[in-house]
Protein backbone atom coordinates (compact mmCIF):
# COMPACT_ATOMS: atom_id res chain seq x y z
CA UNK A 1 0.00 0.00 0.00
CA UNK A 2 1.43 3.53 -1.00
CA UNK A 3 0.53 6.25 1.67
CA UNK A 4 1.71 9.68 0.32
CA UNK A 5 2.27 13.03 2.57
CA UNK A 6 1.70 16.44 1.29
CA UNK A 7 2.07 17.84 4.73
CA UNK A 8 5.09 19.84 6.27
CA UNK A 9 5.77 17.61 9.46
CA UNK A 10 6.43 20.70 11.46
CA UNK A 11 2.86 22.20 10.62
CA UNK A 12 0.47 19.15 10.70
CA UNK A 13 0.36 15.78 12.18
CA UNK A 14 -0.31 13.89 8.98
CA UNK A 15 3.63 12.12 8.94
CA UNK A 16 2.29 11.40 12.62
CA UNK A 17 -0.94 9.96 11.41
CA UNK A 18 0.30 7.88 8.79
CA UNK A 19 3.37 6.53 10.70
CA UNK A 20 0.54 5.23 13.20
CA UNK A 21 -1.97 3.45 11.12
CA UNK A 22 0.06 2.46 8.29
CA UNK A 23 1.62 -1.20 8.21
CA UNK A 24 4.71 -2.43 7.97
CA UNK A 25 5.93 -3.05 4.46
CA UNK A 26 4.12 -0.27 3.14
CA UNK A 27 5.87 2.77 0.83
CA UNK A 28 5.40 6.26 1.98
CA UNK A 29 5.96 9.23 -0.38
CA UNK A 30 6.41 12.70 0.58
CA UNK A 31 5.47 15.32 -1.80
CA UNK A 32 4.85 19.17 -1.82
CA UNK A 33 5.28 20.25 1.31
CA UNK A 34 5.84 16.81 2.81
CA UNK A 35 9.32 16.45 1.07
CA UNK A 36 10.77 18.34 4.39
CA UNK A 37 10.24 15.33 6.59
CA UNK A 38 13.13 14.02 4.23
CA UNK A 39 16.02 16.89 5.63
CA UNK A 40 18.82 15.73 7.63
CA UNK A 41 19.42 16.97 11.13
CA UNK A 42 15.71 18.40 11.85
CA UNK A 43 14.00 17.42 15.25
CA UNK A 44 11.93 15.20 13.19
CA UNK A 45 14.99 12.99 11.88
CA UNK A 46 14.68 10.39 14.64
CA UNK A 47 11.17 9.72 13.58
CA UNK A 48 12.04 9.16 10.16
CA UNK A 49 15.24 7.43 10.59
CA UNK A 50 12.91 4.44 13.02
CA UNK A 51 10.15 4.39 9.73
CA UNK A 52 12.91 3.61 7.83
CA UNK A 53 13.19 1.00 9.40
CA UNK A 54 9.19 -0.30 8.83
CA UNK A 55 8.93 1.04 5.58
CA UNK A 56 10.28 2.17 1.73
CA UNK A 57 10.26 6.02 2.26
CA UNK A 58 10.92 7.91 -1.09
CA UNK A 59 10.70 11.60 -1.55
CA UNK A 60 8.83 13.84 -5.01
CA UNK A 61 12.15 14.94 -7.09
CA UNK A 62 10.52 17.83 -8.23
CA UNK A 63 9.15 19.44 -4.99
CA UNK A 64 12.65 18.70 -3.43
CA UNK A 65 14.24 20.90 -6.16
CA UNK A 66 11.82 23.39 -6.27
CA UNK A 67 12.32 24.07 -2.20
CA UNK A 68 16.07 24.30 -2.74
CA UNK A 69 16.77 20.85 -0.94
CA UNK A 70 20.00 19.34 -2.19
CA UNK A 71 19.78 15.62 -2.37
CA UNK A 72 22.84 15.38 -0.23
CA UNK A 73 20.48 17.07 2.57
CA UNK A 74 18.65 13.73 2.92
CA UNK A 75 18.27 11.39 5.34
CA UNK A 76 19.98 8.19 3.93
CA UNK A 77 18.18 5.76 3.06
CA UNK A 78 15.37 7.90 1.39
CA UNK A 79 14.78 7.43 -2.50
CA UNK A 80 14.48 10.06 -4.84
CA UNK A 81 11.62 9.66 -7.06
CA UNK A 82 10.21 12.13 -10.30
CA UNK A 83 6.81 11.86 -11.42
CA UNK A 84 7.06 8.89 -13.86
CA UNK A 85 8.62 7.02 -10.25
CA UNK A 86 5.29 8.46 -8.25
CA UNK A 87 3.18 6.85 -11.14
CA UNK A 88 4.95 3.36 -11.15
CA UNK A 89 4.83 3.99 -7.12
CA UNK A 90 0.70 4.31 -7.65
CA UNK A 91 0.64 1.70 -10.17
CA UNK A 92 2.43 -1.21 -8.17
CA UNK A 93 0.63 -0.94 -4.62
CA UNK A 94 -2.78 -2.50 -4.00
CA UNK A 95 -4.40 0.58 -3.03
CA UNK A 96 -2.89 4.23 -2.26
CA UNK A 97 -4.03 6.29 0.82
CA UNK A 98 -3.55 10.38 0.11
CA UNK A 99 -2.65 11.20 4.04
CA UNK A 100 -4.48 14.91 2.65
CA UNK B 1 -3.50 0.29 -15.93
CA UNK B 2 -6.64 2.89 -15.11
CA UNK B 3 -6.19 6.01 -13.03
CA UNK B 4 -8.87 8.06 -11.09
CA UNK B 5 -7.82 11.62 -10.37
CA UNK B 6 -9.40 13.42 -7.89
CA UNK B 7 -8.39 17.21 -7.54
CA UNK B 8 -9.23 19.15 -3.90
CA UNK B 9 -8.56 21.95 -3.80
CA UNK B 10 -8.14 25.43 -6.47
CA UNK B 11 -5.36 26.44 -8.52
CA UNK B 12 -2.42 29.09 -6.81
CA UNK B 13 -3.93 28.73 -3.33
CA UNK B 14 -2.53 24.70 -3.00
CA UNK B 15 -0.22 22.59 -4.97
CA UNK B 16 -2.43 20.18 -4.73
CA UNK B 17 -3.78 20.94 -8.80
CA UNK B 18 0.14 21.37 -10.08
CA UNK B 19 0.80 17.70 -8.80
CA UNK B 20 -2.38 15.93 -9.69
CA UNK B 21 -1.59 17.85 -13.81
CA UNK B 22 2.13 16.60 -13.71
CA UNK B 23 0.74 13.17 -12.43
CA UNK B 24 -1.59 13.22 -14.73
CA UNK B 25 0.61 13.76 -17.73
CA UNK B 26 3.56 11.53 -16.41
CA UNK B 27 0.92 8.68 -16.40
CA UNK B 28 -0.37 9.14 -19.93
CA UNK B 29 3.36 9.41 -20.99
CA UNK B 30 3.56 5.77 -19.70
CA UNK B 31 0.34 4.56 -21.58
CA UNK B 32 -1.86 4.24 -18.23
CA UNK B 33 -5.43 5.41 -18.93
CA UNK B 34 -7.03 8.29 -16.89
CA UNK B 35 -10.68 7.02 -15.92
CA UNK B 36 -12.12 11.01 -14.89
CA UNK B 37 -10.55 13.67 -13.53
CA UNK B 38 -12.85 14.72 -11.10
CA UNK B 39 -12.43 17.91 -9.35
CA UNK B 40 -14.33 18.77 -5.51
CA UNK B 41 -14.60 21.35 -3.20
CA UNK B 42 -12.07 24.17 -3.82
CA UNK B 43 -10.59 22.43 -6.68
CA UNK B 44 -14.02 23.05 -8.96
CA UNK B 45 -12.02 26.58 -8.89
CA UNK B 46 -9.56 25.05 -11.61
CA UNK B 47 -12.83 24.66 -14.03
CA UNK B 48 -12.96 28.70 -14.43
CA UNK B 49 -12.46 30.55 -17.94
CA UNK B 50 -12.46 33.73 -16.01
CA UNK B 51 -8.66 32.85 -14.70
CA UNK B 52 -6.08 35.52 -15.72
CA UNK B 53 -2.74 34.73 -14.16
CA UNK B 54 -0.10 37.47 -14.41
CA UNK B 55 1.89 36.22 -17.92
CA UNK B 56 5.28 34.58 -16.28
CA UNK B 57 3.40 32.42 -14.75
CA UNK B 58 1.68 28.77 -15.76
CA UNK B 59 -1.99 28.65 -16.39
CA UNK B 60 -3.48 25.87 -15.05
CA UNK B 61 -6.56 25.81 -16.50
CA UNK B 62 -5.40 26.10 -20.08
CA UNK B 63 -3.12 23.78 -19.42
CA UNK B 64 -6.20 21.52 -17.99
CA UNK B 65 -7.99 21.86 -20.70
CA UNK B 66 -5.22 21.63 -23.44
CA UNK B 67 -4.81 18.13 -21.88
CA UNK B 68 -8.04 16.97 -22.30
CA UNK B 69 -8.24 18.00 -25.58
CA UNK B 70 -5.43 16.30 -26.42
CA UNK B 71 -5.94 13.02 -24.26
CA UNK B 72 -9.72 13.37 -24.37
CA UNK B 73 -9.95 13.25 -20.87
CA UNK B 74 -13.08 13.68 -19.21
CA UNK B 75 -12.67 16.61 -16.99
CA UNK B 76 -15.86 16.72 -14.02
CA UNK B 77 -16.75 19.26 -12.22
CA UNK B 78 -19.07 18.89 -9.25
CA UNK B 79 -22.64 20.21 -9.30
CA UNK B 80 -23.34 20.55 -5.78
CA UNK B 81 -19.46 21.93 -5.04
CA UNK B 82 -19.31 24.25 -8.15
CA UNK B 83 -22.99 25.68 -7.19
CA UNK B 84 -21.37 26.63 -3.63
CA UNK B 85 -18.70 28.62 -5.40
CA UNK B 86 -19.86 30.16 -8.71
CA UNK B 87 -18.46 27.89 -11.39
CA UNK B 88 -21.55 27.66 -14.20
CA UNK B 89 -22.25 25.94 -17.32
CA UNK B 90 -24.56 27.64 -19.55
CA UNK B 91 -27.44 24.69 -18.47
CA UNK B 92 -26.51 25.78 -15.31
CA UNK B 93 -26.64 29.86 -15.74
CA UNK B 94 -30.57 29.28 -17.03
CA UNK B 95 -31.49 26.94 -14.39
CA UNK B 96 -30.68 29.30 -11.86
CA UNK B 97 -31.07 32.56 -13.40
CA UNK B 98 -27.52 33.63 -13.53
CA UNK B 99 -26.79 36.27 -16.45
CA UNK B 100 -23.38 34.31 -16.97
CA UNK B 101 -21.63 31.73 -17.47
CA UNK B 102 -17.75 30.44 -16.52
CA UNK B 103 -17.12 26.93 -17.44
CA UNK B 104 -13.43 26.79 -19.36
CA UNK B 105 -12.99 24.42 -22.20
CA UNK B 106 -13.37 20.85 -21.39
CA UNK B 107 -14.48 21.07 -17.66
CA UNK B 108 -17.96 19.76 -18.17
CA UNK B 109 -20.54 20.09 -14.74
CA UNK B 110 -22.20 16.76 -13.21
CA UNK B 111 -22.73 14.92 -10.08
CA UNK B 112 -21.06 13.55 -7.12
CA UNK B 113 -21.72 9.80 -8.43
CA UNK B 114 -19.52 10.61 -11.11
CA UNK B 115 -16.83 10.37 -8.39
CA UNK B 116 -18.54 7.16 -7.09
CA UNK B 117 -18.44 5.64 -10.28
CA UNK B 118 -14.62 6.72 -10.96
CA UNK B 119 -13.71 4.92 -8.40
CA UNK B 120 -15.83 1.46 -9.26
CA UNK B 121 -14.42 2.07 -12.75
CA UNK B 122 -10.45 2.85 -11.84
CA UNK B 123 -7.61 0.31 -10.82
CA UNK B 124 -6.34 3.15 -8.52
CA UNK B 125 -7.89 6.46 -7.31
CA UNK B 126 -5.52 9.49 -6.61
CA UNK B 127 -6.45 12.07 -4.03
CA UNK B 128 -5.12 15.58 -4.67
CA UNK B 129 -5.53 18.35 -1.73
CA UNK B 130 -4.71 20.10 1.08
CA UNK C 1 -24.15 -5.87 -1.91
CA UNK C 2 -24.29 -6.56 -6.12
CA UNK C 3 -21.31 -8.81 -6.77
CA UNK C 4 -18.10 -7.22 -7.93
CA UNK C 5 -18.90 -4.82 -5.37
CA UNK C 6 -15.90 -2.23 -4.53
CA UNK C 7 -14.47 -1.78 -1.28
CA UNK C 8 -14.70 1.86 0.21
CA UNK C 9 -13.55 3.96 2.78
CA UNK C 10 -13.87 7.15 3.49
CA UNK C 11 -11.71 8.58 6.38
CA UNK C 12 -12.50 11.80 7.73
CA UNK C 13 -9.48 13.92 9.46
CA UNK C 14 -11.19 16.82 9.89
CA UNK C 15 -13.13 18.94 12.79
CA UNK C 16 -16.37 19.93 11.21
CA UNK C 17 -17.67 23.82 10.33
CA UNK C 18 -13.51 25.17 10.51
CA UNK C 19 -13.74 23.96 6.64
CA UNK C 20 -15.68 22.15 4.33
CA UNK C 21 -14.19 19.23 4.13
CA UNK C 22 -16.49 17.39 6.88
CA UNK C 23 -19.64 18.06 4.86
CA UNK C 24 -18.97 17.74 1.47
CA UNK C 25 -17.57 14.64 2.63
CA UNK C 26 -20.75 13.35 3.92
CA UNK C 27 -22.02 14.44 0.84
CA UNK C 28 -19.85 11.98 -1.03
CA UNK C 29 -21.07 8.96 1.64
CA UNK C 30 -24.61 9.76 0.54
CA UNK C 31 -24.48 10.31 -2.85
CA UNK C 32 -22.25 6.68 -2.84
CA UNK C 33 -24.84 5.18 -1.08
CA UNK C 34 -27.06 4.54 -4.02
CA UNK C 35 -24.07 2.75 -5.80
CA UNK C 36 -24.52 -0.39 -3.57
CA UNK C 37 -21.10 -0.96 -2.93
CA UNK C 38 -19.37 -1.88 0.38
CA UNK C 39 -18.89 1.40 2.59
CA UNK C 40 -17.17 2.41 5.79
CA UNK C 41 -15.90 5.57 7.36
CA UNK C 42 -13.33 5.94 9.29
CA UNK C 43 -13.08 8.62 12.19
CA UNK C 44 -9.27 10.33 12.67
CA UNK C 45 -7.63 12.93 14.13
CA UNK C 46 -9.43 15.74 13.94
CA UNK C 47 -12.58 13.78 12.21
CA UNK C 48 -13.53 12.47 15.88
CA UNK C 49 -14.87 15.96 16.43
CA UNK C 50 -17.29 15.44 13.49
CA UNK C 51 -19.52 13.02 15.63
CA UNK C 52 -19.37 14.80 18.80
CA UNK C 53 -23.07 14.88 20.13
CA UNK C 54 -24.71 18.65 20.87
CA UNK C 55 -23.39 20.52 17.94
CA UNK C 56 -25.65 24.21 18.10
CA UNK C 57 -24.90 26.49 15.13
CA UNK C 58 -27.62 28.76 16.02
CA UNK C 59 -25.60 31.64 17.09
CA UNK C 60 -23.11 31.35 14.50
CA UNK C 61 -25.14 31.06 11.41
CA UNK C 62 -23.98 27.95 9.43
CA UNK C 63 -25.55 24.91 9.19
CA UNK C 64 -25.58 22.24 11.53
CA UNK C 65 -25.20 19.02 9.21
CA UNK C 66 -24.67 16.97 13.04
CA UNK C 67 -28.10 15.44 12.35
CA UNK C 68 -27.20 14.16 8.79
CA UNK C 69 -24.55 11.54 10.53
CA UNK C 70 -28.30 10.12 11.89
CA UNK C 71 -29.64 9.10 8.55
CA UNK C 72 -26.61 6.86 7.52
CA UNK C 73 -28.03 3.88 8.81
CA UNK C 74 -31.12 4.21 6.25
CA UNK C 75 -28.33 4.51 3.59
CA UNK C 76 -26.93 1.19 4.66
CA UNK C 77 -23.71 3.39 5.93
CA UNK C 78 -23.57 1.34 8.88
CA UNK C 79 -20.03 0.89 9.72
CA UNK C 80 -18.21 3.49 11.37
CA UNK C 81 -14.87 3.49 12.84
CA UNK C 82 -14.05 5.81 15.28
CA UNK C 83 -9.58 5.27 16.42
CA UNK C 84 -9.35 5.13 19.94
CA UNK C 85 -6.42 6.90 20.27
CA UNK C 86 -7.74 9.97 18.41
CA UNK C 87 -11.16 9.89 21.60
CA UNK C 88 -8.09 9.89 23.82
CA UNK C 89 -5.88 12.12 22.42
CA UNK C 90 -8.66 14.77 22.04
CA UNK C 91 -9.84 13.87 25.97
CA UNK C 92 -13.25 12.70 24.38
CA UNK C 93 -14.87 8.86 25.21
CA UNK C 94 -18.00 7.24 23.38
CA UNK C 95 -19.83 8.74 26.13
CA UNK C 96 -19.50 12.15 23.61
CA UNK C 97 -19.96 11.08 20.54
CA UNK C 98 -23.45 10.71 18.80
CA UNK C 99 -25.55 7.64 19.20
CA UNK C 100 -26.09 6.18 15.88
CA UNK C 101 -27.84 3.09 14.80
CA UNK C 102 -29.00 0.68 11.85
CA UNK C 103 -31.41 -2.12 11.72
CA UNK C 104 -30.02 -4.72 10.84
CA UNK C 105 -31.91 -6.70 8.11
CA UNK C 106 -30.04 -9.99 8.49
CA UNK C 107 -30.74 -9.90 12.13
CA UNK C 108 -34.41 -9.03 12.43
CA UNK C 109 -33.81 -5.78 12.37
CA UNK C 110 -32.56 -5.18 15.34
CA UNK C 111 -31.48 -1.37 16.16
CA UNK C 112 -27.62 -2.19 16.50
CA UNK C 113 -24.82 0.66 16.97
CA UNK C 114 -22.98 2.16 13.82
CA UNK C 115 -20.11 3.53 15.68
CA UNK C 116 -17.71 0.90 16.22
CA UNK C 117 -14.58 2.07 18.47
CA UNK C 118 -11.26 0.13 16.96
CA UNK C 119 -7.88 0.91 18.33
CA UNK C 120 -4.38 2.09 15.80
CA UNK C 121 -4.03 -2.06 14.72
CA UNK C 122 -7.53 -2.79 13.82
CA UNK C 123 -8.10 0.31 11.50
CA UNK C 124 -4.77 -0.43 9.69
CA UNK C 125 -6.13 -3.86 8.99
CA UNK C 126 -9.30 -2.23 7.97
CA UNK C 127 -7.49 0.33 5.67
CA UNK C 128 -5.58 -2.77 3.70
CA UNK C 129 -9.13 -4.43 2.95
CA UNK C 130 -10.23 -1.34 0.72
CA UNK C 131 -10.00 -1.09 -2.64
CA UNK C 132 -11.18 2.76 -2.68
CA UNK C 133 -9.49 4.91 0.50
CA UNK C 134 -10.57 8.61 0.02
CA UNK C 135 -10.02 11.14 2.51
CA UNK C 136 -10.88 14.53 3.65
Amino acid sequence: MLHTINKSPFEKNSLDTCLRLAKSGSEILLLEDGVYAAIKGTAVEPKMRQALSDYTVYALGPDLKARGIEEDRLIDGIEVVGYDGFVDLAANSDRVQSWL
Amino acid sequence: MKFGILVNEGPYQHQASDTAFNFTKAALDKGHDIVRVFFYHDGVNNGTRLTTPPQDDRNLVNQWSELAKEHELDLVVCVAAAQRRGIVDEDEAKRHGKNADNIAEGFHISGLGQLIEMGIKADRVMAFGD
Amino acid sequence: MGNGAKKFMYVNRRAPYGTIYALEGLEVVLIGAAFDQDVCMAFVDDGVFQLKKGQDTNESNMKNFSPTYRALGDYDVNKLYVEKESLEQRGMSEDDLLELTYEDEEDDYKEKPSIRIVNKEELADLMEQQDVILNY
